[in-house]
C-alpha cells in the first residue's frame, strides 16, 4: 500500500508546534519515550517498546568452520527485517532504502565497535567457531526504529546463553542445556544508538522523533555510544549542514540518555535473572499484558496524592474497634444453629452446611453430637444433590476455627474436607466458610 | 460479561444457531449464525412442532429487520461476519424488526456510500483529483462538485490540502468517487477544510461513538475552548483552536477519550477547566 500522504496543515502545524517548543505527545525536547523490555521464555529472546515502536530480537547460534583470513574468531551475523505489520506503506519488496540504511548502520554500530569478544567464540581454531545469529524484527513502526533495534539487540546479546564446550586435546565435547548451564557471550561493552532529529536547517532539534516528527525533519544525527562515554559511531543523514557544537552538544545529550538506558537495561536483565533463578513464571505471557476487547485499558498515570483531604489510616485510627460478640448458640432447627448475630438466613430449609457445634454446655453437646452424626449423613447426599451450588472457584478452603478462649484461627486446606465434616470431634466450633460441590 | 471462550465452545460443539435476542450485548465470533425472532418460533424446541395445516402456509408475517454492518444475510439466517459485540436498535416507529450491527474494533476505513470524510488531495490530474481517504484506492473527485464551480472558475485546491466530502459511488468493485456538493447542489459544510489547525486518527468505532447524538464529550470539550472540529467517518479528526497547545490538549484528550470511563474524563475536564 502507498504510504499515507502527510497534509501540508500537518507539516505547518508541526513545525510551528516545534518552533514554540511543543511536541504531539507533551515531551519536552530531549525527553526519550517510555522504554519497556520483556524477555520470552528461551534465552535471547526479548522485546523492546519505545514508546509504541516494538521490536523483537532473538539470538541464536551454531557451530561452524571459520572464515580463512579469521580463523581464530567467531562470527557475527546481524539482520534486522521490517514486518508487514508494522506499518501500512511496508511491503515485501518495498523498503529497500530504509532496510539497507538501517541494516548497515546497525551493524557498524555493534560489529565494528568490537563489543562482543569474537576470540571467546572459538572453539577449534581453524576449524570450529560459534556463529552468532542476531535477528530483529519490527513490530509496529512509530519512529526512531534504530533505537529500539539497537537496544533490542544488545539486550538479547547479553540475555543469551550458548551451549558450554570443552575442548581436551583433540575431543571436542558440546554439552546440552541439561548437562551443563549454558554460558552467557562475553560482552565487553554496550554500545546503544541515540537519534537527534533537525528542523528548519538545524536550528532546532529533537530527541527521539515520533513517526511524525520523523515525516517532517530535514536531517538526522544518529551517534552510538556506550556508558563510558565512548562513540562508537556517529552518521548524519539528509544533507543538512551541522556546526561543530552542535554536534558536541549532541554527542553531551547522547552520553546523558545512553547512561539511563544502559541502566535501565541492566536492571531489566536483573530482574530477568531472578525471577528465573527463584523459579517464579517469566516469558512473554507473563509481561505482556492481555488486551481484551471488551474491557477498559488505560496505562497507569501518576496521580499526585499531596493534597488528599482524608485518608483512610485517620478514618481507621478514629473509628473504634468492632465490638466483641459471644453468645451461646441458638438451634433453630436440626442441622441448622446460628452464633452470634446475623442476617436472618435467606437460604430458608435448603442451608444444610451451617452447622455448629456448642461451645460449653454438655448436654447440649451431646444432643448437637448426636444430631450431628445423624445429619452428617445427610448433608452429604444433599451436598452432592446440590452439586452446582459452587461459591467460589478457588482450590483452597478458608476455615475458621473458633477456639474459646483465643481468637479466631483461620486454617487453609487444600483438598475436600469431607473428612473433617464427618468425623465427630468434641473441638468447638467448626464453621466451614464455602461449600464445595464436589464432597 | 463477555465470556468469548464458552461462546466459542458453543459454536464449535454444536454448530446450532442462536437466536439473535439471547446473543445481544455478548461477544460473537465469525461464521456464528444467528436466528431472528420469527425463526425462533417455528424452528422451536427441536423442530418437532405440530402445527395445523393453513391454507396460505406460505404467508407468514415476515418482519424487516435491517442487517447491519458485521453481518450478512445467509438464507433466512444471519451470518458474523466480524468479531465484536452485537447491538440491535428498536425501530422507532411503523413496522421493521429494527437493525442488527456488530460493533467492532477497527482502524482501517473502507468506503462506504453516503459517508463523510476527510481527504489528502494526492494529485491534481486534469479535470479530476486524487484524494487519499485511507482505503485500498484513492478516490476521485471531480472539479465540478464544488459549490459555485464551473468550467472558467476552478476551485483553488493544492495537492496536499485537505477535503471534506461525502462519497456517491463506493462498492467493492470501482474507484471510490467522493463529491463535496449536496443534492441540492449546496456545499453544507464540505469543500476544503482551513489551512491551520491539526489532521490525527482515531480508531473508526470512536468517530461513530463521537458522532452518535447528545455525546457527552463533544458538549463537555465545547465548553473548554472555543473550537473548530472536523470528524471524518474514515477515522481521520481535525482540530483547530486558538493557539497551539490547546490543539495539542484537545487533540489528546480526543484520542485518550476511547479507553476512559466518563468518570476519569470527568477529573480531567474538571483539572483543565481551572488551569
Amino acid at each position: 500500500m502507498k504510504e499515507t500522504p502527510l497534509s501540508n496543515c500537518e507539516r505547518r502545524f508541526l513545525l510551528r508546534a516545534i518552533e514554540e517548543k511543543k511536541r504531539l505527545d507533551g515531551r519536552q525536547t530531549y525527553d526519550y519515550r517510555n522504554i519497556r523490555i520483556s524477555f520470552g521464555t528461551d534465552y535471547g529472546c526479548c522485546i523492546v517498546e519505545l514508546g509504541k515502536t516494538r521490536v523483537l530480537g532473538q539470538v541464536s547460534c551454531e557451530l561452524v568452520s571459520p572464515k580463512l583470513n579469521r580463523a581464530t574468531e567467531g562470527i557475527l551475523f546481524f539482520n534486522l527485517e521490517l514486518s508487514q505489520m508494522a506499518a501500512p506503506a511496508f511491503e515485501p519488496g518495498r523498503q529497500s532504502d530504509l532496510l539497507v540504511k538501517l541494516n548497515r548502520l546497525l551493524e557498524r554500530c555493534l560489529r565494528n565497535s568490537k563489543c562482543i569478544d569474537t576470540e571467546s567464540l572459538c572453539v577449534v581454531a581453524g576449524e570450529k567457531v560459534w556463529q552468532i545469529r542476531v535477528d530483529l524484527h519490527l513490530l509496529n513502526h512509530d519512529g526512531n526504529i534504530i533505537d529500539a533495534a539497537s537496544i533490542a539487540a544488545i539486550v538479547a546479546l547479553c540475555h543469551f546463553r550458548r551451549p558450554d564446550v570443552s575442548v581436551q586435546g583433540d575431543e571436542v565435547t558440546l554439552y546440552t542445556p541439561e548437562e551443563r548451564d549454558p554460558v552467557p557471550l562475553s560482552i565487553h561493552h554496550m554500545p546503544i544508538c541515540v537519534s537527534f532529529a533537525f528542523f528548519q536547517q538545524g536550528t532546532y532539534l529533537l530527541v527521539d522523533p515520533n513517526e511524525r516528527e520523523e515525516r517532517v525533519m530535514d536531517g538526522l544525527l544518529v551517534i552510538a555510544m556506550n556508558k563510558h562515554r565512548e562513540i562508537c559511531t556517529i552518521q548524519s543523514s539528509g544533507g543538512i549542514m551541522l556546526l561543530k557544537d552542535q554536534v558536541l552538544r549532541c554527542s553531551k545529550i547522547a552520553g546523558v540518555k545512553v547512561a539511563e538506558i544502559t541502566e535501565l537495561i541492566l536492571k531489566a536483565l536483573e530482574n530477568d535473572q531472578k525471577v528465573r533463578k527463584e523459579g517464579g513464571k517469566f516469558g512473554f505471557a507473563e509481561s505482556i499484558a492481555n488486551q481484551r476487547i471488551t474491557a477498559f485499558k488505560m496505562e497507569k498515570a501518576p496521580i499526585d496524592t499531596s493534597d488528599v483531604e482524608e485518608k483512610a489510616e485517620e478514618i481507621i485510627a478514629e473509628a473504634e474497634p468492632p465490638s466483641e460478640v459471644v453468645s451461646t448458640p441458638v438451634l433453630w432447627t436440626p442441622g441448622t444453629a446460628q452464633i452470634g448475630e446475623g442476617v436472618e438466613n435467606s437460604w430458608g430449609d435448603l442451608e444444610d452446611s451451617e452447622k455448629e457445634d456448642d461451645e460449653g454446655g454438655g448436654d447440649q453437646a451431646i444432643i448437637l453430637d448426636s444430631i450431628k452424626m445423624d445429619t452428617g449423613v445427610e448433608v452429604s447426599d444433599i451436598g452432592s444433590q446440590d452439586a452446582p451450588i459452587i461459591l467460589s472457584d478457588s482450590e483452597e478452603e478458608e476455615m475458621i476455627i473458633l477456639e474459646p478462649d483465643k481468637n479466631p484461627k483461620k486454617i487453609r486446606t487444600q483438598t475436600t474436607s469431607a473428612k473433617q465434616e464427618k468425623a465427630p470431634s468434641k473441638k468447638p466450633v467448626k464453621r466451614r466458610k464455602k461449600k464445595r460441590a464436589a464432597n | 460479561m463477555a465470556e468469548p471462550a464458552s461462546v466459542a465452545a458453543e459454536s464449535l460443539a454444536g454448530s446450532r444457531a442462536r437466536a439473535a435476542r439471547t446473543v445481544l450485548g455478548q461477544v460473537v465470533l465469525p461464521g456464528e449464525e444467528l436466528l431472528l425472532p420469527e425463526q425462533e418460533d417455528a424452528e422451536g424446541p427441536g423442530g418437532a412442532v405440530e402445527r395445523p395445516l393453513s391454507l396460505n402456509a406460505g404467508a407468514r408475517s415476515r418482519v424487516r429487520v435491517v442487517c447491519g454492518p458485521g453481518l450478512r444475510r445467509c438464507g433466512d439466517r444471519l451470518l458474523v461476519t466480524k468479531c465484536g459485540r452485537l447491538r440491535h436498535k428498536e425501530p422507532g416507529s411503523g413496522s421493521g424488526g429494527g437493525v442488527y450491527w456488530v460493533d467492532s474494533q477497527q482502524k482501517r476505513y473502507v468506503p462506504v456510500k453516503g459517508d463523510h470524510v476527510i481527504g489528502i488531495v494526492t494529485a491534481k490530474s486534469g479535470d479530476i483529483f486524487k484524494v487519499d481517504v485511507g482505503g485500498s484506492e484513492p478516490a476521485s473527485l471531480s472539479y465540478l462538485s464544488f459549490e459555485g464551480a464551473t468550467k472558467r472558475n476552478r476551485p483553488n485546491v493544492q495537492v496536499g490540502d485537505l477535503i471534506y466530502g461525502q462519497f456517491v459511488v463506493a462498492n467493492k468493485d470501482m474507484e471510490p468517487e467522493m463529491v463535496c456538493i449536496d443534492s441540492c447542489g449546496r456545499a453544507n459544510g464540505m469543500g476544503v477544510i482551513g489551512q491551520d489547525g491539526l489532521l490525527f486518527k482515531v480508531t473508526l468505532g470512536l468517530i461513530r461513538k463521537l458522532l452518535a447524538p447528545d455525546c457527552e464529550i463533544i458538549q463537555e470539550v465545547g465548553k473548554l475552548y472555543p473550537l473548530e472540529i472536523v470528524f471524518g467517518m474514515n477515522g481521520r479528526i481535525w482540530v483547530k483552536a486558538k493557539t497551539i497547545q490547546q490543539t495539542l490538549i484537545l487533540a489528546n484528550i480526543l484520542e485518550a477519550c476511547e479507553h476512559m470511563t466518563s468518570d476519569q474524563r470527568k477529573q480531567i475536564f474538571s483539572r483543565l477547566a481551572e488551569s
